[in-house]
């Protein structure tokens, strides 16, 4: 293990031989188109945001967002929509991994790529198939109304829609952990003695739990971020289906800038938050990856 | 406890892993599963252990039929390949698991992984992670933890297959020291014949799925049952006559081969081990083949002699002893004779 380690810092710190360096102009050119083109497109709109919420000064800002009991209602309705899709999609995406790391079945990699259509599909065409399906007019729609279920136009439709949307990012961060890490400690616990869920409880899970919080992370941002099939599905009352996303295009739209910006802010300040988590994380899970890497490598013997 | 190993088949689509194998581990023995790899002696291995489910046969512990029980509830201790320990828990955990999910009291699980700890010497160790531990203290916390749940038997599968060749040493003598001290019945997988033969107490040769051949080290090493074991167990030096009337004939060379005492001459191949051929400055009658000495290797407790018998343009390697080598002062070039100790002769199944 030591020589290892000892012989990748000597090749980290070992001075790099370049055979030819770009001219500075290349440099600082290359540079200079980056960073200006971060700064237009990421660091102004950000900043402007919170200057635009905060224009008034706090307590108008505070105000804005607590005042109006549409707003409030906004708030909570997507506290309650992303966690409920984000445990949707937290079993749903342990299940694809376990079943496509573990198992190889025939049509295996068509679920694999199935599991990222959500990806490629635009969020207004699946808002609109959640509508063919259940509205009014839809297949189960008649079925729904006799059982006195409502579904487009209310919180069950918000939650469908997001599921949906932000169906890939458990399983796909899983997927390439659990095939890493492999099957043997699994199997080592089962020959212990343990029964399925004290295997997965005690084995599987704090083996892949880096890879499992770093996905809960990145769905949940597009969960409470989410825009398009949520528009479709909720029919965009308010005070009963506007979630935070629909809220600000809505106070935008009745040029309530300082109310459009405040929930914005809140929205703006949820991404950074989870830029933070995610880069922290990002490094927890190459860790597990490499870690199982280097366990499952045969020959180490030092 | 015995296990018994009934006329397992196993098949994987097209490949047929096991063959119709019946092996027998008696009571308190440490049989090695020995064969080249594909051999099916991993996938006998695991299903004994019940991680795999034979097409047909049965596995037997004593007389209890265990073949439909699954791995949880057959009380066996496996030893994976590559160990497969618990990353995320310390040594300690790791041997404690198989006790912690039968929920047994604090206090018996720690006084047994401490005793196990110092059975395998790691007592210092456990608080280290997997990762932070050599290859060959992980094979011993993978015993420690295969042992923590007192298993019927233990299986492990290549135990010194990832370790270099001195730890290697050192864990083979000391895994049969072990078991010395246990007395749990064991059965461990391995293509290293000079492993199998020094740590167990029987050996089983497999070969496509099938048993070429079960016994004691000596037996199998001293009256290979077919030319496969006789091959695959080391060194061996290959001629191709013929035998007829209780001899076997190679060029000139003439040697007793009452096995085969018919009438009309088969043809026959002859297998000499390297130390069984001994190298004379003289023609010995017909009882010696001519050649010439081609390369020597003296590194190693004995001398290696690489000789070319030109007439047959047969290549033949010789071991003798550095004394012996020394009183014969062989030179590169030399014109010397060899005559075997001891043949075995195999005749192919007569085919009509």
């Amino acid at each position: 293990m030591h020589k290892v380690h000892s012989a990748t810092v000597v090749h980290k710190y070992a001075a790099p031989r370049v055979a030819h360096r770009d001219p500075w102009v290349v440099q600082w050119g290359l540079t200079l188109v980056a960073v200006l083109t971060i700064v237009v497109l990421i660091v102004v709109p950000v900043v402007n945001v919170f200057y635009q919420a905060f224009a008034d000064g706090w307590g108008a800002y505070w105000k804005n967002l607590t005042g109006n009991s549409d707003t409030l209602h906004a708030i909570l309705l997507t506290l309650t929509v992303a966690p409920v899709a984000v445990v949707a999609n937290v079993v749903f995406g342990v299940a694809a991994a376990w079943t496509i790391a573990r198992f190889h079945f025939p049509g295996r990699s068509i679920l694999t790529a199935l599991i990222d259509l959500p990806f490629s599909v635009s969020p207004v065409v699946a808002g609109l198939m959640l509508v063919l399906l259940f509205g009014m007019q839809g297949y189960f729609g008649p079925w729904l109304r006799e059982h006195g279920l409502k579904i487009i136009f209310s919180t069950p439709g918000l939650i469908l829609a997001t599921s949906f949307v932000t169906l890939p990012f458990v399983a796909r961060e899983l997927i390439p952990v659990m095939e890493a890490i492999g099957a043997e400690e699994e199997i080592a616990a089962i020959s212990l003695g343990a029964s399925g869920w004290q295997m997965f409880w005690r084995v599987t899970v704090p083996n892949i739990k880096w890879g499992l919080l770093y996905g809960i992370i990145l769905c949940n941002a597009r969960a409470m971020g989410e825009f398009g099939a949520v528009y479709v599905v909720s029919g965009h009352i308010a005070g009963r289906t506007d979630t935070m996303p629909l809220r600000v295009e809505k106070l935008f739209q009745e040029y309530n800038n300082a109310g459009s910006f405040a929930v914005a802010s809140l929205l703006t300040l949820l991404a950074l938050v989870t830029l933070v988590v995610k880069v922290s994380l990002e490094r927890k899970t190459r860790l597990e990856l490499a870690e199982a890497a280097r366990l499952n490598a045969p020959g180490e013997s030092s | 406890m015995s296990i018994s190993v009934r006329n397992i088949t196993k098949r994987f689509g097209e490949f047929t892993a096991l063959d119709n194998v019946s092996v027998e581990v008696p009571t308190g023995s440490l049989l090695a599963l020995l064969g080249p790899s594909g051999s099916g002696k991993t996938t006998l291995l695991r299903i004994i252990a019940g991680l795999e489910i034979p097409d047909s046969g049965s596995v037997l512990n004593l007389d209890e039929d265990i073949t439909s029980q699954n791995a949880r509830d057959r009380n066996v201790g496996f030893v994976f390949q590559h160990y497969a320990l618990f990353r995320h828990m310390t040594v300690f955990e790791n041997v404690a698991f198989g006790m912690r999910v039968r929920k047994q009291p604090k206090k018996v699980v720690q006084d047994r992984v401490r005793e196990l700890l110092h059975l395998v010497r790691l007592e210092n160790l456990e608080r280290r992670y997997p990762s932070q531990l050599s290859g060959g203290q992980r094979q011993r916390v993978a015993l420690a933890r295969a042992l923590a749940i007192q298993p019927k038997v233990l299986l492990l599968d290549e135990p010194f297959g990832a370790l270099d060749a001195k730890v290697r040493q050192e864990l083979r003598s000391w895994l049969r020291r072990l078991h010395d001290e246990i007395h749990t019945t064991s059965v461990f997988v391995t293509h290293d014949q000079e492993e199998a033969f020094e740590v167990a107490d029987r050996v089983v040769v497999m070969n496509q799925g099938r048993v070429e051949q079960a016994g004691s080290p000596h037996e199998v090493f001293e009256h290979p049952a077919n030319p496969f074991v006789m091959d695959f167990l080391g060194n061996v030096n290959v001629f191709h006559g013929r035998v007829q009337n209780g001899r076997a004939q190679l060029g000139t060379m003439e040697v007793d081969c009452p096995e085969y005492p018919h009438q009309e001459s088969r043809p026959a191949t002859l297998y000499v081990r390297p130390h069984e051929l001994d190298i004379e400055h003289s023609p010995n009658g017909t009882a010696s083949l001519k050649a010439r000495v081609e390369r020597v290797n003296r590194a190693g407790s004995v001398a290696k002699v690489f000789l070319l018998a030109a007439e047959f343009g047969l290549g033949l390697n010789v071991e003798i002893s550095p004394e012996r080598y020394t009183e014969l002062a062989l030179k590169t070039g030399d014109t010397v004779y060899v005559s075997p100790r001891k043949v075995r002769v195999f005749v192919p199944e007569y085919v009509i």
